[in-house]
């Protein structure tokens, strides 16, 4: 994990010294935001990993689980308009942005109440309403995509900035590059952000990326600023957001933020482990957890006692449980379904 | 509530697994996350973690047990506060069922639409007196653009050497003038990045015309194409899609080898969710160009560079729109169709007439959109002429042709005297010498002979 953040300067394209880690503090309402947001998502997957186990969930599916403070203090910095899209990792985005939990879990569960009424599953889901463009299942293609989100957006003068989040994985696309080239060219209003879990599926960031502890640095040729943060602290991410929003909507072009994070799961469901030991696992959860951190700071900074914690944490859980719910007492899609939304009409 | 942990499927595919070992034993606290078991399948040894917080009260199923069905209950939690000494496990399947078998209940899924064309509505009429103007494809389309881009604000034309150079082709011509650099952009060389990034400006509202200098470099950009612009809508349940086209010179030029000259017109036509067309005179050039730049769907937009400076005419009209998805007779005839679209329709219009001076008349059908394929244009005119000959310049294998006989067989079977002849480039990568060129093309002649074998003589 980052003990410090790191940063280039787009500029001169050289990586700069370490700078300390995160000082900003969080208010009450900003701790008690992030502790929230975050234990819905770890809830919510804790229990569609039930559900799959129990097979009402099919096909892939990818949990969040340890990730929660990069997506939540990114949203956090976000205003309402702005975008966001994401790669088949996508549960997290869509509660952090503000989807209905019924609805996302509805989809996993392939039911009619689902966000792509069934259509989608666990790696393809969108809001229009809530600005979240999915859910790809191509790895790398939602870089592209979120870039072109920008580029509407610059198009449009509209002031909206676009989040295109990817793993580290994603880093080694040749489409990423592409878009860092073009994205730099036009200044387009995008954020980069990179969720650098250290494992591309089985595979360590080491052993598939070429300068593997600077991927914030990857964009410096095309002279996009980047900076590694601490993604398993909210406040940092949030600071980092901040900084990146800012410099995006002033008109200086796209941003990469290399978010050093952690998922306890595996890269899906049906993953043996064999790459990384247990242990390492384990230290991860029991010191750098993203959500304990924030809870040791609500009792001891916020004078948020036990009983708050555990009313906190019982509306969390009815909430995933009605979601739960939902998903496997609602019907499945008409038969028709799978013949609309092939085209609009003309 | 006791909480049931029931033996968890991890994998798409798994039914039954061994429970290897457990790590926890009755009356352990667990919180969520705590792994309790480890699990042993055909592919894999997972471990188990608990989702719930609780006491284990009992566990059911013994370490080592083989063939331990999923849904199966292994272990009970108690919660806090429960008397877990009080709650015995049930041995038995849990009562939910698997997803699965719910599914196998359900009555088979709707057929498809019958009729698998889409004629949306008649060519524009053009009123008697109406004023034609010669025009080359190339200007056909040039003015396409500009009268779209002039009338919606949000679209607009991204390739490589579109704006300054004014286009590889000249079909962009003057359009960096007329609406400057914000709406005519000038790409890096960088299919895969731009069409993505184009993909995602129709996400965001705008409406791009993409131009691939020749479909060839498109196959850099064929996942966003296909995974990004024709699936979305359908994945999003119909809440986003990408309205957008993409176009420019697809097939053989002349003499430009075999990675410059292929045919994609099968590839794209094969994909629900994108629409394809393929014009061959600068009219239907026109018209449906700014047809695809109002439609609500992806677009793929099929020219020819040979057909780029042949001239045509054109009605002079305020508006000259052809809707997507009607086919043209492009000449009458009774005595044997010939189906064609693109530059086959160069060589099927030049047969056609030869087969006159032999007292054939051949009704040539000009398909122009490829999906939606206007079959029962088609099938009617099979019906009149009884025999049928597809033309295009593509490899024969898959091709569109062989989708125009299928639907004939299974739409028409009883009217053919003949079997649906198809005349196609020969099924080889192009080759440069000129003689090779020229022999991998199709031909008026084998148009002709074609013709000919379907009439038996």
């Amino acid at each position: 994990m980052a003990k410090a953040a790191k940063k280039t300067s787009g500029a001169s394209g050289k990586a700069a010294s370490a700078s300390a880690k995160s000082n900003s503090t969080f208010s009450k309402d900003e701790d008690l935001k992030a502790y929230e947001d975050m234990l819905l998502i770890r809830r919510f997957e804790e229990k569609a990993g039930q559900l799959y186990g129990m097979g009402h969930i099919g096909g892939f599916c990818h949990l969040y689980i340890g990730q929660e403070a990069v997506v939540v203090g990114m949203d956090m910095a976000m205003v309402e308009g702005d975008q966001m899209i994401t790669s088949y990792r996508d549960h997290g985005h869509m509660l952090a942005c503000g989807m209905d939990p019924k609805g996302v879990m509805a989809e996993l569960t392939g039911r009619q109440g689902g966000y792509s009424r069934g259509k989608g599953g666990s790696m393809h889901m969108f809001s229009r309403e809530k600005e979240f463009y999915g859910g790809h299942g191509i790895v790398g293609a939602q870089v592209p995509l979120g870039a072109g989100l920008a580029f509407a957006n610059k198009y449009k003068e509209n002031g909206k900035v676009s989040a295109a989040y990817f793993g580290e994985g994603a880093t080694n696309q040749g489409q990423v590059y592409e878009t860092f080239n073009m994205a730099s060219l036009w200044k387009l209003p995008v954020i980069f952000v990179i969720e650098n879990n250290g494992y591309a599926m089985g595979t360590a960031v080491k052993r598939s990326a070429a300068m593997a502890e600077q991927l914030f640095n990857r964009g410096s040729v095309y002279g996009i600023p980047g900076e590694q943060v601490d993604g398993m602290d909210v406040r940092a991410v949030k600071e980092a957001a901040d900084k990146a929003t800012e410099h995006c909507r002033s008109g200086k072009g796209p941003y990469i933020l290399e978010m050093k994070t952690y998922r306890y799961r595996g890269h899906s469901m049906s993953d043996p482990a064999k790459y990384r030991s247990r242990d390492e696992v384990q230290k991860m959860r029991e010191e750098h957890d993203p959500i304990e951190q924030v809870k040791r700071r609500l009792s001891s900074d916020h004078g948020i006692d036990d009983d708050d914690l555990k009313s906190i944490d019982a509306r969390i859980r009815k909430i995933v449980t009605e979601a739960a719910d939902f998903a496997q007492a609602d019907a499945l899609p008409d038969p028709k379904e799978l013949w609309t939304d092939i085209y609009v009409d003309a | 509530m006791p909480t049931e942990i029931l033996m968890p499927a991890l994998s798409p595919t798994m039914e039954e697994g061994k429970l290897a070992r457990w790590l926890v034993k009755e009356g352990d606290s667990v919180t969520s996350g705590d792994i309790i078991a480890e699990i042993e399948t055909d592919k894999a040894t997972m471990e188990v973690e608990a989702v719930d917080e609780g006491t284990v009260a009992s566990i059911a199923i013994a370490e080592g047990t083989e063939g331990v069905k999923v849904n199966t209950v292994i272990a009970v939690l108690a919660a806090d506060g429960e008397d877990a000494s009080a709650v015995s496990a049930a041995p038995v399947a849990a009562e939910t069922e698997p997803a699965a078998q719910a599914l196998s209940q359900e009555p088979a899924p709707a057929a498809a639409p019958a009729v698998l064309s889409a004629v949306t509505a008649p060519d524009p009429e053009i009123p008697e007196g109406t004023e034609m103007v010669e025009m080359t494809v190339r200007e056909a389309l040039n003015s396409a653009m500009a009268e779209e881009m002039r009338r919606d604000e949000t679209v607009f034309l991204m390739g490589e050497e579109v704006a300054e150079y004014q286009g590889a082709y000249k079909i962009s011509q003057g359009l960096l003038e007329e609406f400057g650099d914000k709406r005519i952009i000038d790409t890096p060389i960088t299919e895969h990045g731009f069409t993505g990034i184009a993909v995602g400006a129709a996400f965001g509202g705008l409406k791009p015309i993409v131009e691939f200098m020749t479909w060839n470099f498109a196959m850099q950009a064929i996942d966003h194409i296909i995974n990004s612009a024709a699936k979305t809508l359908y994945m999003s349940g119909g809440q986003m899609g990408a309205q957008m086209v993409f176009r420019g010179a697809n097939g053989a030029a002349a003499r430009v080898g075999a990675q410059h000259s292929q045919d994609y017109a099968s590839w794209y036509a094969h994909v629900p969710g994108l629409k394809v067309v393929m014009p061959y005179s600068a009219a239907d050039a026109k018209g449906l160009l700014k047809a695809a730049i109002r439609d609500p769907n992806p677009v793929i937009f099929l020219e020819n560079e040979i057909l780029y400076g042949r001239k045509f005419e054109v009605p002079k009209v305020d508006d000259w729109v052809v809707p997507i998805g009607r086919a043209r007779i492009a000449r009458a005839g009774s005595d044997v169709t010939i189906v064609s679209w693109g530059m086959g329709m160069s060589y099927s219009m030049e047969a056609a007439e030869k087969l006159a001076s032999d007292g054939i008349e051949a009704e040539v059908i000009d398909l122009r959109s490829l999906r939606p394929m206007d079959i029962p244009t088609v099938l009617e005119s099979v019906r009149k002429t009884n025999r049928c000959v597809t033309v295009e310049e593509a490899w024969p294998v898959c091709s569109v042709g062989s989708e125009v006989a299928a639907q004939i067989m299974t739409h028409a079977f009883d009217y053919l005297d003949a079997p649906v002849a198809r005349v196609n480039g020969k099924d080889v990568p192009m080759p440069y010498a000129a003689n090779l060129e020229k022999l991998a093309l199709p031909n008026v002649d084998e148009v002709i002979e074609a013709a000919k074998s379907v009439l038996y003589r």
